[in-house]
């Protein structure tokens, strides 16, 4: 066994051995506890809490490579999963705490009086989840299949048992206190090598200040100058140039605000705490926490590139590629990658060296040939996984980011997973099947629906269907196009009745839906109707950004057709009343 | 109007102000006119438009969020609404 692997064998089995110790030491023996925590988490640790939870494998993993490789245009994610949480603030989450109650389709269907509503949202909750975890189970796969060299389906299963062990056991209870470890966990491991890298490239600790500032190679050049130079002398477009149009940059940004603030894991996070000043400010301790990957991320991205390319192509600028990486004597790094077949490159033109050059190179080699990209596949998640084995970093710093990597995916997995089966055992099975199932078999039903949930995700993410790359517009465009529009009107138009909600949320999911699969194939399976390009797109929208279109439509038509029907009753006009101040908000039980 | 009302009335105008600031630091400095700003840098080499669209908006985002809670507890005290 090598000494890298001894560290992350090391690493990874102590945080593990923590999740499991508190598992022991939070299991919960209420439904309350069970489903938000016994309503008792401190505002700040349930900051750090949503923080784990929201973040995900994609931000730990491929945020910053999206970045790397997209430059400017991939701030509509920075933006976009960032901005939600001021929704979240202002619009959702203090009034959802004042109700008081365990779920998210529980307040839906209260609200609008109506079990059609509950039904719709637990199928939207279900869907939106599902298809969210899948990527979390991917992302554990491959952490351990690279870090641990252990085959991906076993790195699987070892994760699933550790999920399985302290949110059976635990519920929210065990996955709040979980998370808040993970979260120190991830947050640790993505900022040491930030700070390492920075500190090599601009002599600047703080990665947010090193990306604005001078290289450290006396060149007197900043950083970001530097990047939009290397990258169009290799004939790539400059980083802080805009690729993309600015309608969907700015829908896409939408789209992932009301996305984020409509997600049910997330708008759980803010039943736990025990009051609705609480509420308010968790959210900003959570956007506190957010941020600081969230603002470091961008720094990670750029160096990581930096660093990559001229690891490669070490003379960027002058047509000579005698100084470029030699195929006999490629780095460790390299060579590891390549055996994922995340890294690929083809010696196109046998000279024994690599080029790795965009698609705008006009540079000629030493027969006076044009040189031609040789680097066939950097698979943009390596960016944060292999940038400090590319940086150099020693061992332990390479040991720490595939720790964190895999505490990014199971917290959110863990959040996930909870949400699914809080909407099974309290929504369905309480709320519709059983009503007068008691607290101790909803508490067992609950722990059956978790263990079930936790065997499909598992499932799902040894057998990923296809489109697995797809759902994320999707989840997004459920969240933003049927939940969002529905909690905010329950909270702010006090006017929209039943049938006008459900009108809405069917109307805001079926075109939504309508659309995403017109240019992606039905359930992502068929041939599409028209194929996925700008041209085809109506008014230019992508299909990714296209949920904030269906959360107008569900709007527009929920006001309208409530307009046209009989007003709630006045217990439900009372309840609104009731919801929109603090006063008499029930505290925490068991505590 | 009732007092719950005046309170009522009081939130929506905090939300407003609040989400104008939320929509100018991103879909306006980071989006819409990004390219008038880029040609402004600050923090050393940071291009302004560049650095709202990827620091500065989650920056004052955070700010209005407590800046926000803060505002209500004042107005939760202020129309006796309040919790405690």
């Amino acid at each position: 066994m090598t000494n890298l692997q001894m560290w992350t064998y090391a690493v990874v089995g102590a945080t593990f051995l923590l999740y499991i110790f508190i598992a022991i030491k939070a299991r919960a023996t209420t439904t309350g506890e069970f489903y938000v925590a016994g309503k008792g988490v401190h505002p700040v640790l349930n900051g750090m809490a949503t923080g784990a939870d929201w973040m995900s494998a994609a931000s730990f993993i491929s945020m910053a490579g999206l970045i790397a490789f997209k430059g400017y245009d991939a701030s509509v994610y920075l933006m976009g999963w960032t901005g939600g949480y001021c929704l979240l603030a202002m619009l959702l989450a203090p009034y959802l705490r004042k109700y008081g109650k365990f779920t998210v389709p529980e307040f839906i269907g209260d609200r609008f009086y109506s079990q059609t509503a509950r039904v719709v949202a637990v199928i939207c909750l279900i869907v939106a989840s599902l298809t969210y975890v899948i990527g979390q189970m991917k992302g554990i796969g491959v952490a351990f299949s690279r870090f641990l060299e252990m085959d991906f389906q076993t790195g699987l299963m070892v994760g699933m048992g550790i999920v399985f062990i302290y949110a059976v056991l635990g519920g929210m209870k065990g996955v709040t206190y979980t998370q808040i470890a993970q979260y120190c966990v991830l947050i640790f491991a993505y900022t040491v090598p930030a700070v390492f890298i920075s500190l090599s490239l601009t002599g600047n600790a703080i990665p947010q200040l090193g990306l604005g500032s001078v290289m450290a190679d006396g060149s007197g050049v900043h950083l970001l100058e530097k990047m939009d130079q290397t990258l169009t002398d290799l004939g790539f477009a400059a980083y802080t140039a805009q690729k993309g149009s600015t309608i969907n940059m700015f829908l896409l940004t939408l789209s992932l605000m009301i996305g984020t603030a409509g997600l049910p894991h997330v708008i759980t996070r803010f039943f736990t705490v025990p009051k609705v000043r609480d509420a308010r400010s968790t959210a900003g301790w959570s956007l506190v926490f957010i941020a600081l990957l969230y603002t470091t991320a961008p720094a990670v991205g750029a160096m990581a590139r930096l660093n990559l390319i001229n690891t490669i192509q070490a003379d960027s600028i002058a047509p000579d590629t005698t100084q470029n990486l030699k195929i006999d004597s490629l780095p460790a790094w390299f060579t590891n990658w390549e055996k994922t077949g995340l890294l690929k490159y083809e010696d196109k033109n046998g000279d024994g060296r690599i080029q790795y050059v965009g698609p705008n190179y006009k540079g000629v080699d030493a027969n006076g040939d044009i040189v031609v990209n040789e680097m066939v596949k950097v698979d943009r998640d390596i960016m944060v996984l292999a940038n400090p084995e590319i940086a150099q970093l020693p061992n332990w710093v390479i040991a720490l980011v595939a720790a964190g990597g895999i505490a990014a995916a199971l917290s959110t997995a863990a959040g996930l997973l909870l949400a699914i089966s809080s909407a099974i055992s309290h929504d369905i099975i309480k709320g519709i099947v059983a009503k007068d199932i008691s607290d101790k078999g909803e508490l067992m039903a609950g722990r059956i629906a978790m263990a079930g949930a936790i065997c499909v995700a598992g499932y799902l993410g040894m057998h990923p269907p296809g489109f697995a790359a797809q759902v994320v517009a999707l989840a997004f465009g459920l969240a933003a196009s049927s939940i969002f529009p529905a909690l905010m009107m329950g909270i702010f138009a006090k006017r929209v009745n039943n049938i006008g909600a459900v009108c809405g949320m069917l109307a805001g999911l079926g075109t939504t839906l309508v659309y995403i699969f017109w240019f992606k194939g039905w359930f992502f399976m068929g041939a599409p109707m028209a194929a996925d390009i700008e041209a085809n797109w109506i008014f230019g929208i992508a299909p990714s950004s296209f949920g904030a279109i269906g959360a107008l439509i569900n709007f527009i038509v929920a006001l309208t057709v409530s307009s046209f029907t009989a007003p709630p009753p006045e217990h439900i006009q009372h309840l609104v009343e009731d919801i929109r101040v603090p006063m008499r908000s029930k505290g925490a039980v068991d505590h | 109007m009732t007092d719950a009302q005046k309170y009522w009335q009081a939130n929506i105008r905090l939300v407003i102000g609040c989400l104008v600031v939320w929509f100018s630091v991103s879909f306006g400095a980071g989006i819409l006119f990004v390219h008038q700003l880029n040609s402004i840098t600050i923090l050393g080499g940071y291009p302004l438009g560049f650095w709202f669209a990827q620091q500065g908006s989650i920056y004052t985002f955070v700010a209005l969020i407590f800046f926000y809670a803060w505002r209500m507890g004042q107005l939760d005290h202020k129309f006796g609404v309040s919790e405690d």
